[in-house]
């Protein structure tokens, strides 16, 4: 055989195997989809309906992603920012234009379960589709039937802003031949009904894995039922292992506790802060009891992991420094022994957010400060000063380091290295 | 100072008596109240919210609450951009960020003694006639027109001009100018700002800096004539100019 010969039956069965290899792509991308039907007619909306689905787009949190900063309620043109850059959230008014007016509950239906747009494009995995693809079709119709009700709002949705190739609709499609299947729901007959309910509020419209699982280099969580933990990219706060007993297991809470953290943002053993404060504003706080106590069914059943507690982390001593800058700027709120105020400065001797294993939501609170959401039921939250202004990098570190270090704590120092990634990371 | 240098060890020993009378002041037993809740708020912007020395953290203490509740919105919302104060404001709701506002409001603290003035005898001219008369060719306002004649500001929207420092009141001046601070439409102070050459801001900021607060000063009640021009952090009923 002579070589060109051989170059070209290799670059045939090169290209047939790219072939097939698109093929196989686009299969998978299309698994289990039907075609869609003409519209059926509209039928009015009953109020009960849109009451249901008001609550369903509140369960999944729809307006913390597609209302923009001050802009107008669901109206989209809110930046969500990627790794790979930035999507927009669209509009999911029934403006004619620029909204959802022209859709079908059909095409809302196939793009919570498929990810596909109405004009059949993919949709980007930052709409939380690999989550949203178990929610029932009845509540898909709900929401739709709510979505429709809004005042229409005129605002032109705006052009994704993502490095080559990630916006490409190729990308896009190997991306889901890898990480995405359509599923549905299906009740464990082993479990309670209170848990199913649960399960299919968390790893559904909730799409709490979104933040509490790790990605990886391509975006992907480990799957919805990993609530692991894991760094939210760009905004490189850690959201804590839902499952790990060492991190934000709620497993030795009263179920009364969990309800309460969820409604109101803060609880007798914890609050919630940064990205969390949002979904509580705008998600969990709106919720019925009988819907939260369900989801906290769910996660205080969650197994723990199964790997084993590392081994004891060298803890050196804490420095003179870190004592003596929690003296000047933390002890008036958070005590001579770290033990907080209950209901307004939380206790920092003996708490997991101060000892687990990631410093980074630490390093963001002494640095930006906060307050917990302000709810109904903590319509007045205490706030935290922003620290950014007056203590250095080496100061937030020994400061930290101290808190880590102290009143029975253990874990290992922080580094100013640490401080400055988070301080460049956001701004 | 005029004082000889024998006093200074007296100046000590009292900032360190009002340190140790301050200390347990800021760090005293937990109250349930307001001023508790704000300690976010005065870690920058001062004790009680009087401004921090810097002169960047403006005074918050005694403005209207009104202007208060608007840059509170304004920050929240992404009209006006400063990360640690949207970040901050950013879970809160208007019924809590209203009552931040009036407390803060509410608050009747001294004020510093006014900045020595640095302009020459012509610029601080040209700046109080500016701020007394505005320019009517350059469509121009006077400051007092809505600021209140003593620039005290005009309850409960319109804040007052005199006692903050000369930094803060450019900066601010300056970023109406370039688009950084946006307030309600129509924006009346980006109007103006826009209007304003860069020297005449750095003017009218030292001049204003320079008036001492009368004592015991307070926003006027109600704007004497209407406003010159609408604002859209003022609402009409308000700009009208019936006392209230």
């Amino acid at each position: 055989m002579s070589l060109p010969r051989t170059v070209g039956i290799a670059g045939l069965a090169a290209l047939g195997a790219l072939v097939a290899l698109a093929g196989v792509v686009a299969w998978l991308n299309l698994l289990g989809e039907e075609r869609l039907g003409p519209a059926p007619p509209r039928i009015p909306a009953s109020a009960e309906l849109l009451a249901r689905g008001e609550a369903l787009t509140r369960a999944g949190d729809c307006t913390g992603c597609h209302t923009a900063r001050g802009g107008r309620f669901l109206a989209g043109g809110r930046a969500i920012e990627t790794p790979f850059g930035n999507v927009f959230a669209s509009n999911l008014t029934p403006d004619a234009d620029t909204g959802l007016a022209t859709w079908s509950a059909d095409e809302f239906w196939r793009a919570l379960h498929h990810g596909r747009s109405k004009s059949g494009r993919l949709l980007y995995p930052a709409f939380p589709y690999p989550n949203y693809t178990r929610v029932s079709r009845a509540d898909a119709d709900a929401m739709f039937a709510y979505l429709q009700s809004l005042p229409p709002v005129a605002q032109a949705n705006r052009a994704h802003t993502l490095a080559f190739p990630f916006g490409t609709q190729a990308a896009l499609a190997v991306w889901r031949a890898l990480y995405f299947r359509p599923a549905v729901h299906v009740d464990d007959p082993a479990r309670s009904a209170e848990w199913n309910r649960g399960a299919y509020l968390v790893e559904g419209l909730g799409h709490c894995n979104a933040c509490h699982s790790a990605r990886n280099a391509l975006g992907a969580t480990r799957g919805t039922l990993d609530l692991q933990g894991g760094l939210i990219p760009v905004q490189n706060w850690y959201a804590p292992s839902l499952a790990s007993p060492r991190e934000a297991s709620v497993a030795g809470w009263s179920r009364h506790e969990v309800v309460q953290l969820l409604k109101t943002g803060i609880a007798p053993h914890g609050f919630v802060m940064g990205p969390m404060s949002d979904v509580v504003l705008n998600s969990t706080q709106h919720l019925s009891d009988t819907d939260l106590t369900a989801m906290a069914t769910y996660l205080q059943a969650l197994p723990p992991p199964t790997e084993g507690d590392p081994p004891p982390a060298a803890v050196p001593a804490p420095s003179a420094r870190g004592a003596a800058l929690y003296k000047d700027h933390c002890v008036a709120c958070h005590g001579e022994r770290g033990e907080g105020v209950p209901g307004a400065y939380p206790a920092l001797a003996g708490s997991r957010a101060v000892t687990m294993r990631s410093a980074a939501n630490l390093v963001h609170i002494v640095l930006e400060g906060g307050f917990p959401p302000s709810t109904a039921g903590n319509p007045r939250p205490f706030g935290m000063p922003p620290f950014a202004p007056v203590l250095q990098d080496g100061d937030v570190a020994e400061l930290l380091s101290f808190v880590r270090a102290s009143w029975g704590n253990r874990a290992a120092p922080v580094s100013a290295l640490d401080v400055a990634r988070a301080r460049t990371g956001r701004e | 100072m005029t004082s000889g240098a024998g006093r200074a060890p007296f100046f000590r020993f009292a900032a360190l008596l009002l340190l140790l009378v301050a200390a347990p002041a800021m760090a005293g037993p937990f109250a349930d109240t307001m001023a508790q809740r704000m300690l976010a708020c005065t870690g920058c912007h001062g004790p009680e919210g009087r401004a921090a020395a810097d002169g960047y953290y403006p005074r918050i203490a005694g403005k209207p609450s009104g202007y208060l509740f608007n840059q509170l919105l304004n920050f929240r919302d992404g009209r006006r951009a400063y990360a640690l104060m949207t970040n901050l404001l950013a879970p809160l709701d208007d019924a809590y960020l209203r009552e931040i506002a009036a407390h803060f409001a509410g608050l009747d603290l001294p004020y510093p003694a006014p900045a020595s003035p640095t302009l020459s005898p012509t610029d601080l001219a040209a700046a109080a006639r500016l701020v007394a008369d505005g320019d009517a060719a350059r469509n121009l306002p006077a400051c007092s027109d809505c600021h209140g004649q003593a620039m005290t500001g005009t309850a409960p929207f319109v804040p007052g001009l005199v006692g903050l420092p000369r930094d803060y009141l450019n900066a601010q001046l300056g970023a109406w100018r370039n688009g950084k601070r946006v307030a309600q439409e129509p924006d009346c102070m980006a109007a103006i700002a826009s209007r304003l050459a860069p020297e005449e801001i750095g003017r009218i900021s030292a001049w204003l800096a320079s008036q001492p607060v009368p004592a015991g000063a307070k926003p006027a009640s109600g704007f004497a004539k209407p406003m010159p021009m609408a604002c859209g952090g003022v609402p009409a009923t308000s700009a009208a100019g019936t006392p209230r």
